[in-house]
């Protein structure tokens, strides 16, 4: 284990570790959109588009990233779409993503109790309204582990994206042991800097996921 | 004769090929109280709840005021602030405090002002013996308690007729007087109309300005609550008052 060899490789790190970061945050924001609003269609059973969503879901849920991600980066091309490997791994995280997300908040939106529905219509509530005072906010406080999970599974899913070589973290630290051959060394930076990623975002997930809890149901 | 607020003509329901409802009707005036009264399963809910749109129905017709309701969504919608309904599940919206329920649909469907519903449901709640728990959540309540709420809840959208669905029936026993009381001030000293659903025969009885008799989805009785109690004319609506201790 040398020092010299993890201090010099400090900067090119750094840069993937940004990256990661970026293409996480991204990736994360426009996942919990896309699965907001499929669940939310979902829920109300929205003809067609409920359907067509659905179909996305059990699709995106049951293939693997890696071969989305091939699917993007070389078979689009072909058919004349051609993006560059962020905007395709993006694209990707966020199908995939979507997915998971939209399961997370259906199963939160199935917690809260259907005879409320009743209680909210039979007040003059339309489905909008419904939606935004009364199934969303608890579905939502509901869905708080699921949505957690999700996002930590997304950050590492970013690994995924080396096979595409976008220099993020784990792209990198490949690079250079398949450059200089010390894999104990980049591995062990590879390790800490998913780490410092890791390990404040799980601390922030439980303390957010206690005060909505609290802030929605009063306990 | 006083104003007719609900008229029903001849409604038929069907879930599937079954039949549930058959040839309904029924006119309610302004200031009048109908139970609606049958065995388990004779389509008391069913009929209660195609009275504020929550069920559709197969043929037939509803007049709300004289006119014809149309049953499309936006029509029901725009009703159902005219139609309070209360049900079994004592449900209030846990996300929001006590005060927050029963102000959501005054402020957000009928965009009323905050201040002027606040006062109103403070009120409300007094007259309920409740505002002692403006701003606590669901959660701390009672059944009881909470069916109160419910129906403030209704009430607060200044409704021209309550319908209630067995609003006591999951309620411990030590509850249901409280909320029974509430709705024989609401005929007595509100004198609003209502279509009440209930198993508490001693309770209708005291109410009931006409009956409706089901069972099987068909009307077997129609007529006043002295009436039907006292002389029943329907073997089947005997033995039902027999079979509830009657
Ligand atoms: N969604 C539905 N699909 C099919 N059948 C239904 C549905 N809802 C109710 N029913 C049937 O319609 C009949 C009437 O039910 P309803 O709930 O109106 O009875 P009820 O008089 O309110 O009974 P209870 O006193 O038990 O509340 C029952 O036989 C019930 O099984
Ligand atoms: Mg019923």
């Amino acid at each position: 284990m040398s020092w010299q060899i993890i201090t010099q490789s400090l900067p090119i790190f750094l840069k993937a570790f940004e990256l990661t970061l970026w293409l996480s945050c991204v990736g994360i924001v426009c996942s919990i959109l896309v699965g907001i609003i499929t669940s939310l269609v979902q829920y109300f059973k929205v003809p067609i588009l409920g359907r067509v969503l659905t179909v996305y879901v059990e699709l995106a849920r049951n293939t693997p990233l890696l071969i989305q991600l091939f699917f993007l980066y070389y078979a689009f091309p072909v058919i004349g779409l051609k993006m560059s490997a962020q905007v395709c791994g993006i694209i990707g995280l966020v199908f995939l993503g979507g997915a998971y997300m939209a399961e997370g908040f259906t199963g939160g939106f199935a917690g809260v109790s259907p005879s409320q529905i009743d209680d909210g219509k039979a007040l003059g509530m339309n489905d909008l309204q419904l939606a935004r005072y009364v199934v969303f906010p608890q579905g939502f406080a509901l869905s708080m582990p699921a949505l957690a999970a999700n996002i930590i599974f997304l950050i590492k899913e970013t690994s995924i994206f080396s096979v595409i070589a976008i220099p993020e973290l784990t792209n990198t630290a490949l690079d250079l042991i398949g450059m200089y051959y010390r894999s104990n060394e980049y591995l062990l930076v590879l390790v800490i800097a998913y780490a410092i990623i890791l390990v404040p975002v799980i601390l922030l997930l439980n303390f957010v996921e206690r005060k909505v809890r609290y802030g929605t149901f009063g306990n | 004769m006083t104003e007719e607020i609900l008229r029903v003509e001849n409604l038929n329901k069907y879930y599937g090929d079954w039949q549930a409802l058959h040839d309904i009707n029924l006119t309610l005036h302004k200031g009048e109280v109908l139970t609606l009264l049958g065995p388990s399963g004779s389509g008391k809910s069913t009929l209660i709840r195609c009275l504020n749109g929550l069920e559709t129905f197969s043929s037939g017709a509803i007049y709300f005021k004289g006119k014809k309701i149309d049953g499309s969504s936006k029509t029901w919608q725009a009703l159902r602030q005219k139609i309070g309904m209360v049900f079994q599940s004592y449900d209030l919206f846990p996300n929001l405090t006590v005060i927050e329920n029963i102000m959501l649909a005054p402020v957000k469907v009928q965009k009323r002002s905050e201040k002027e519903v606040r006062a109103e449901a403070i009120s409300l709640l007094k007259r309920v013996e409740l505002d002692e728990y403006v701003d606590i959540y669901p959660r701390e309540l009672s059944g009881g308690q909470k069916q109160r709420i419910a129906i403030v809840r209704a009430l607060a959208l200044h409704p021209e007729i309550m319908l209630f669905d067995e609003v006591t029936a999951s309620l411990d026993p030590e509850m249901v007087r409280g909320v029974l009381q509430i709705m024989a001030d609401l005929a007595k000293k509100d004198h609003m109309t209502m279509i009440i659903v209930t198993h508490e025969m001693n309770f209708a009885r005291q109410i009931a300005d006409q009956v409706l008799f089901l069972e099987d989805g068909k009307i077997l009785e129609n007529t006043s609550g002295k009436e039907f109690f006292a002389h029943p004319q329907t073997d089947r609506a005997r033995d039902f008052l027999t079979s509830m201790d009657f």
